[in-house]
């Protein structure tokens, strides 16, 4: 009976979406309708062929989302590394700018693709796909609905391929990190409220009397998402057949609802959320359990208090209010020790097993992730005082430390999870090769280090420059001469980028080879004399 | 006129009542975490990781 519905509701959004295609205002629209059309059409002719197939019982645990989830999670980081090494070297080279793909292919098309491709494609399917296994093994219970679990995982995509053609043609909101149009707003609000019921479904039924820590941080990060994403993307669409929309808020308070969104986005998807998969696969990488719960209960609790107050640091010496950029400031510095808290609580996971660090190259890029992230939780604060703010603010030191967290931080953790669930997902031995682990790691730490080392020069260069003035009280340089100055750091960052791309290809072969050619594990079951 | 009462009238509640009850329940958290007889009981749920890898609890072979 089910099924018939299903089929029914894929065929009225097959019709709608038909519809929406034919009296779409622009390009970008028509392309969303058109993805929606695909989508119900595959999930239609999907539902058509299983129909009156007798139902594989729900038992153990629900990996057939996993599988795809980590497959993709590797596409898109290769994907995201590529187009962010790409316009890295736009910016070297400007006559990378083709003529005849501009409007499309230029940088400011490509930059937004590159930084949702990174955050919400790679870090983001990384998220969904990790808390589906994380939350599993740590309730010891079956996805609370397999039905649910399949919908948020192809709903995540969909919101991708939405997001991703949209800023190609040029449909985008103009907010960073929110700059996917209101009907891609819409349709991530579905999905992300079907994740958070999926997941606190998931948690009701757990077969533990606790709750671990890692899904703690999980499900702040599903539900800050949700507040965050609806407020900052309240607009209004100009027409339901075309992208563009408007925004309700203006001025300054769109400005720190903007910033209040952006550094949460940080704070509860690059942070709390990797810090779930860090809570788990750390541990089981070492195979012990966590430093100190009750540190990590503190983490949990004083990040959660604090991160939400340190949007306004984005916007000193604006016409915010000056009491709202000091607020985010004091939070901001305070913010430091819960992030150190979390970094020391990950790293002495591995006290009395430090040795693993020589033979395991697995666990290094754990452990390196973690370095990355005291490190960049270090400078964060440092960079939100307000007399460094004047300095380093606008300048490429900004892009630096993003960069240290995001390529260090979210990527090595996420490498790390990649190469911990490709054999368990497909019952190997091991990684096909320890020894390209090797040559990733030590590609992704030169490859940051090169990053960013060139972007706190031409940082501080450049801040420099800018605030420079003469006996007259004129300013000395131009803004030009600042982005002639630069020219040589920005050819080293994309050195960096190529490095970093170089290692993600190479752990795309790994992890392909493991499927393909990395030996059994051997089984318990099999290891039984048959009966 | 209305919307600046609206917003005085939360400011004040926000920096006042608002921000003593967000206080006490932070550190009733880190108090409740150091309780007595916590350390067994986070010592269980720190070893969760270890406990379901393969399959969920009470699901037979």
């Amino acid at each position: 009976m089910w099924d018939y519905l299903k089929l029914v509701l894929f065929g009225l959004i097959a019709v709608l979406t038909m519809y929406l295609a034919s009296e779409a205002r622009d390009l970008a629209f028509m392309v969303a309708s058109l993805i929606g059309l695909l989508s119900a059409a595959v999930a239609f002719i999907y539902t058509l062929r299983g129909m009156g197939n007798a139902r594989a019982p729900k038992t153990g645990y629900l990996d057939g989302p996993v599988r795809i989830g980590v497959i993709l999670t590797a596409f898109w980081g290769v994907v995201g590394f590529l187009v962010g090494t790409w316009i890295a070297f736009q910016l070297a080279f400007p006559n990378l700018n083709f003529a005849w793909a501009e409007g499309y292919l230029n940088f400011g098309r490509l930059r937004p693709l590159h930084t949702s491709a990174v955050i919400f494609a790679f870090g983001g399917t990384g998220l969904v796909t990790t808390s589906f296994y994380v939350v599993q093994r740590t309730t010891g219970a079956r996805l609370w609905n397999d039905g649910l679990a399949w919908f948020v995982f192809w709903g995540y995509q969909i919101t991708i391929l939405l997001a991703a053609t949209g800023y190609l043609l040029g449909a985008t909101q103009g907010k960073e990190y929110a700059e996917f149009e209101w009907y891609t707003d819409w349709w991530l609000t579905v999905v992300w409220v079907g994740y958070l019921l999926l997941y606190m479904g998931t948690l009701m039924k757990r077969k533990e009397p606790h709750i671990y820590v890692a899904n703690w941080f999980y499900l702040s990060f599903i539900i800050t998402i949700a507040m965050l994403h609806v407020v900052n993307n309240l607009s209004i669409p100009v027409s339901l057949f075309g992208s563009k929309s408007v925004q309700v808020f203006a001025g300054v308070q769109d400005a720190m609802t903007q910033w209040w969104y952006g550094h949460n986005a940080v704070g509860f998807f690059l942070t709390a959320g990797f810090l779930g998969m860090m809570y788990y696969f750390v541990p089981k990488q070492a195979e012990r359990p966590v430093f100190s719960y009750k540190l990590s209960i503190i983490h949990f609790w004083a990040l959660i208090f604090l991160y939400i107050w340190a949007g306004p640091h984005h916007l000193h010496y604006t016409a915010l209010p000056d009491w709202a950029s000091t607020l985010g400031m004091v939070f901001s510095v305070i913010l430091w020790m819960p992030s150190w808290g979390g970094m020391i609580n990950g790293l002495m996971t591995l006290s009395g097993a430090w040795d693993k660090l020589r033979t395991d190259p697995i666990i290094r890029m754990m452990v390196v992730s973690v370095g990355f992230y005291g490190m960049s939780t270090f400078e964060g604060p440092m960079m939100s005082i307000k007399a460094v703010n004047s300095l380093s603010h606008y300048t490429d030191w900004t892009i630096g430390h993003v960069h240290s967290g995001a390529l260090g931080w979210n990527g090595m953790i996420t490498f790390g999870a990649l190469y911990f669930l490709f054999p368990r997902l497909w019952n190997k031995a091991g990684i096909y090769s320890n020894r390209l682990v090797s040559w990733h790691f030590w590609l992704a730490t030169i490859g940051i280090i090169f990053y960013a080392a060139s972007m706190w020069v031409t940082g501080i260069m450049e801040g420099l420059m800018w605030r420079e003035i003469d006996a007259q009280g004129f300013l000395v340089n131009s803004f030009a001469d600042t982005v002639a100055a630069k020219f040589p750091m920005y050819v080293v960052r994309g050195i960096g980028g190529i490095l970093y791309l170089t290692g993600a290809l190479i752990m795309a072969y790994n992890l392909w080879m493991t499927v393909k050619r990395a030996p059994l594990a051997r089984e318990a079951s099999a290891a039984a004399p048959a009966e | 006129m209305q919307g600046q009462d609206i917003y005085s009238i939360f400011r004040a509640f926000a920096d006042s009542w608002v921000l003593l009850a967000m206080f006490v329940f932070f550190v009733g958290v880190v108090v409740w975490a150091f309780r007595p007889g916590s350390r067994k009981i986070h010592e269980d749920t720190a070893n969760i990781p270890f406990r379901h890898e393969d399959k969920p609890a009470g699901d037979r072979e």
